[in-house]
């Protein structure tokens, strides 16, 4: 199957729904947004914590709520949606191969393409930290949609490494779920995670924060059953003789997230290898003319109101970009 | 009279906000607020000393939905001290779908007043 | 279990006990393949280099010699017919000193004795023309164009589920512990209690083997577990070397290699390191360092910053010098299939069709079955063209769903992986066989996802989903 549109937005999450609005309101019509999950709305949907919105909205809404608000919006227009369909490639002349159930392979031309797939967490794996690869160990954001989506808890005793922000809200939602947190460690000397989460999801439950602290091994065969951790000196290198052990059935990994770009890699655009986002000269618009990013994809954010702030104004670009093309 | 500080918790800025208060006959009265950046704030910080609450959310199970679960909140703050007590409730209901973002779905939880609605569609 | 008398019970569902199974299958005997672990390939299989040799290392005249270019062919051969990934891509054993110089031309004369073909002297350009990436120091290298990387899971996954879909009885969570005689037949009893009888037990149980010859009153060998660890690099960095790259081989082992992995991903490592515990697959600090130092003097761009998982695999090391592979001289029920050290996972559908011919030997009369089947398909939608994809989705939707993103894997494949014979149990046997997890989100999107098809196709809750079967469970039994 064959389509021809004049925006592909790739990814339903904050991003590609505030853009593909934008782009509407700009005049522009034939808008697909391309999602991969059964609904649209990304990884809002499992971030079922408020705070969300006070810029954009001037009230605080949970994540479900604020991507709902998007939805409507949406629905309220022409602009069409393809939900449970996985984009599988890109070429830089914008022709996108996407597959789904129904449809099979579709084949989508598109005047312009806003990049808007968001991010993935760092895992264990790319930490490397040594010891053993039992059951259990999770990043954050997999087990906040364990347990917010499918309703399955992770472990009972957690340590969380990392002091990023879904780790302290998971923190704070285990707890509320009847498990112990036993503590968060941290290897900067300062935490990651915006003030008010440290506050609301560690002090609320008296969760002990730990600074300059990391783990140094894994330890369980079967399910995880303790960490080794230690602390680290002003090079991040972990202090001989500081170990302990710290006894858990469940490791969450909050270390960082990074831009997901592969299909931006495929399309030949140019990748920052600082922010690992697309580099964009001005107007999100990435190497490829044309082709505009916006969201965790061009660059990882602490707050979802910045994101739609930021593709609007994607959205806007991409919208002219059209326009100047069919002068 | 005793000084706290509190962190607000209102917006990311996260201000370090100072309250006066003395307590009067068992109850804690605020007698002064600086470093406050908003009004918000001046109410949060207020709130914290004399009885400090907090926006519960949570899910409860999902019939017949897409996914198993439904996420929820409490339509007010409900008082901190209670949020355990709120929990246990929430975690003996269970929706049918259709329900509608805004739907009560449990009111007066914990006996606080303040009803749980759904923050999703399901 | 159906009806628990056998005529050969193998222990041990890695790459040997597969092939050996996979061999044996062919025949009307009655055979059951035994496994401790919650699936096939969960010991040395599991974790090693899953290079297909060409045969110049082992010592000429060797059994080691023998199966090595045996099965180096079958693998060519059967990878094709069974839809294992295979990638003939070729090795070279790089020189970096006048030494090694010296080593190399040693291999190359070594395997010219075992009739490897296809082996070249190599000088520095055209080494670098062929690597670019390589230490400027290299000085020239031996090319082996029959080498080339596979899926050592599926080397085993594989035989395993052609030996099942032609009757041979997988038996899973059953580790041998004791064993009785019965007559004619010697009853193998598991750790719960349960019991397995067999005419002749085929002692496949790699690291383990010591332990289970010792049952039978063989105290002929011992096997001491050498560690070895590995990292994986992101597919993004495939493109660093096209070849596997060893350096000349070392005391303990073939050294430290680089080579592209049959996904296309770049591995480094191992180690090789004698240890105590042969459970023990702990990565360390120290051991990951060693691997990127050895990997660096080959191809100097290596880094950690690229690595995306790291293992660690234990190899069987049976000090002989060579497999040991026949009859014990102990106890005539009891056939040792032991020591299966590199180059084991070529050797491995040689080792099957030896074990059967010594076995045949002895006097057994093997009867051929009338309708072995050895054809395997395997759907990998990532593979597939457009209108193959297309014509796949309209008979079963789910090859439409794309569950692992960073892997391109569709629920349909994924549901394949758990149904099809010697089928996936759990998730890491679901990574193992259709690479879901595998890639640079390490199963954190799909994770989940897995979960629940896994739950849907085995009828179980999601909550009684393990990773690796035992006590290994995903989450807490009790829903939130």
């Amino acid at each position: 199957m064959k389509m021809n549109v004049n925006v592909a937005v790739i990814g339903g999450g904050p991003a590609g729904l505030a853009a593909a609005l934008e782009c509407r309101k700009n005049g522009i019509d034939n808008i697909l947004v391309i999602e991969r999950d059964k609904q649209l709305g990304g990884i809002l949907n499992q971030c079922i914590h408020p705070g969300f919105g006070l810029h954009v909205f001037g009230e605080e809404l949970t994540g479900p709520e604020y991507a709902q608000r998007y939805i409507d919006m949406l629905s309220d227009t022409d602009i069409k949606t393809l939900t449970d369909t996985m984009v599988l490639s890109l070429t830089p002349q914008k022709v996108i191969r996407a597959v789904n159930t129904s449809l099979g392979v579709v084949e989508i031309h598109s005047k312009a393409v806003i990049l808007a797939m968001g991010c993935r967490e760092r895992t264990r794996g790319m930490l490397r930290i040594p010891g053993t690869r039992p059951a259990g160990i999770y990043t954050a954001g997999t087990a906040q949609r364990l347990v917010n989506i499918e309703g399955l808890m992770p472990g009972k005793n957690t340590v969380i490494l990392g002091s990023g922000d879904i780790g302290l809200i998971m923190a704070r939602r285990m707890t509320l779920e009847g498990a112990k947190v036993s503590g968060v460690y941290e290897i900067m000397p300062k935490s990651g995670g915006l003030k008010r989460n440290i506050v609301q999801c560690l002090n609320d439950f008296g969760i002990p924060l730990h600074l300059s602290k990391t783990a140094v091994e894994i330890h369980g065969r079967e399910r995880i059953e303790g960490i080794t951790v230690a602390a680290v000196d002003e090079n991040l290198s972990p202090i001989k003789g500081t170990e302990e052990y710290v006894e858990c059935d469940t490791l969450l990994l909050s270390v960082g997230l990074i831009p997901e770009n592969e299909l931006s890699r495929g399309a030949g655009i140019l990748i920052d290898p600082k922010t690992k986002g697309p580099v964009c000269e001005s107007g999100f618009e990435t190497s490829v003319p044309g082709i505009f990013a916006c969201g965790n994809v061009y660059k990882v954010y602490d707050l979802v109101d910045n994101v739609t702030k930021d593709s609007v104004l994607a959205g806007r670009y991409a919208a002219e970009y059209i326009r100047s093309k069919s002068e | 009279m005793q000084t706290t500080n509190v962190t607000c918790v209102i917006c990311p800025k996260g201000c370090n906000i100072e309250v006066d208060h003395e307590n009067r006959d068992g109850k804690e009265v605020v007698l002064a607020v600086r470093n406050n950046k908003c009004p918000r704030g001046y109410k949060y910080a207020s709130a914290e000393v004399v009885n400090p609450e907090r926006v519960l959310t949570s899910t409860v199970r999902l019939e017949g939905g897409t996914y198993p679960r439904l996420s929820v909140k409490s339509e007010y703050p409900v008082p901190k001290t209670s949020l355990f007590d709120c929990m246990r409730e929430i975690r003996t209901v269970s929706v049918t779908s259709p329900v509608k973002m805004g739907d009560i779905i449990i009111e007066n939880v914990a006996g606080t007043g303040v009803n749980i609605v759904a923050t999703h569609n399901g | 279990m159906k009806n628990n008398q056998f005529d050969f019970a193998v222990i041990g569902a890695g790459v040997s006990g597969a092939w050996i199974a996979y061999e044996l299958s062919k025949y009307t005997a009655k055979t059951c393949l035994i496994e401790k672990e919650n699936d096939v390939a969960m010991g040395a299989t599991k974790a090693n280099s899953a290079i297909i040799h060409a045969g110049y290392d082992p010592v000429p005249g060797t059994l080691m010699a023998k199966l090595n270019i045996r099965g180096n062919e079958l693998v060519r051969k059967l990878c094709k017919k069974m839809d294992i990934p295979f990638r003939q891509i070729g090795s070279l054993v790089i020189a970096l000193t006048e030494e090694d110089e010296a080593k190399i031309r040693e291999l190359y004369e070594r395997g010219l004795q075992n009739g490897v073909d296809g082996l070249r002297i190599l000088n520095k350009t055209e080494t670098l023309s062929l690597e670019p990436n390589l230490s400027p120091e290299v000085r020239g290298a031996l090319f082996a164009e029959t080498a080339g990387v596979c899926s050592s899971f599926e080397m085993s996954c594989a035989p395993a589920e052609v030996a099942e879909n032609n009757g041979v009885e997988l038996i899973r969570n059953f580790k041998v512990e004791n064993i009785r005689i019965n007559g004619e037949y010697t009853v193998l009893v598991s750790s719960s209690g349960q019991t397995v009888s067999a005419r002749t037990v085929i002692n496949a149980a790699g690291v383990h083997a010591d332990e289970i010859a010792k049952l039978f009153g063989d105290d002929s060998f011992i096997i001491t577990p050498r560690k070895g660890e590995y990292s994986i690099l992101d597919n993004n960095c495939g493109d660093l070397v096209h070849h596997v790259i060893f350096q000349p081989p070392v005391k303990f082992g073939k050294g430290i290699l680089v080579s592209q992995t049959v996904d296309g991903n770049i591995i480094v490592g191992p180690t090789a390191e004698n240890i105590d515990d042969k459970e023990n697959k702990a990565t360390t600090f120290e051991g990951q360092l060693t691997a990127f130092e050895g990997a660096r003097r080959s191809v100097p761009s290596v880094s950690e910053r690229d690595v995306i998982t790291s293992f660690t695999g234990i190899r069987p090391i049976g000090g002989k010098g060579d497999f040991i592979i026949g009859f014990s001289d102990f106890n005539n029920r009891l056939f040792n299939v032991a020591g299966i050290e590199s180059p084991g996972l070529t050797a491995g559908p040689a080792i099957g069709e030896y074990v059967v011919e010594k076995i045949a030997e002895s006097g057994f009369e093997f009867v051929a079955k009338e309708n072995f089947d050895n054809n395997r398909k395997v759907i990998r939608f990532k593979d597939l063209s457009d209108d193959e994809k297309n014509k796949i989705i309209a008979q079963n939707p789910l090859y439409g769903r794309v569950i692992c993103r960073c892997e391109t894997v569709t629920e349909g494949e994924i549901a394949d992986s758990v149904t099809r014979g010697a089928g996936a149990r759990d998730m890491d046997g679901v990574k193992r066989r259709v690479r879901a997890g595998m890639g640079r989100c390490q199963g954190g999107f799909c994770g989940p996802r897995v979960m629940e098809i896994i739950a849907r196709e085995l009828d179980i809750p999601m909550s009684e989903v393990t990773k690796f079967g035992g006590a290994s469970r995903m989450t807490e039994k009790e829903m939130i």
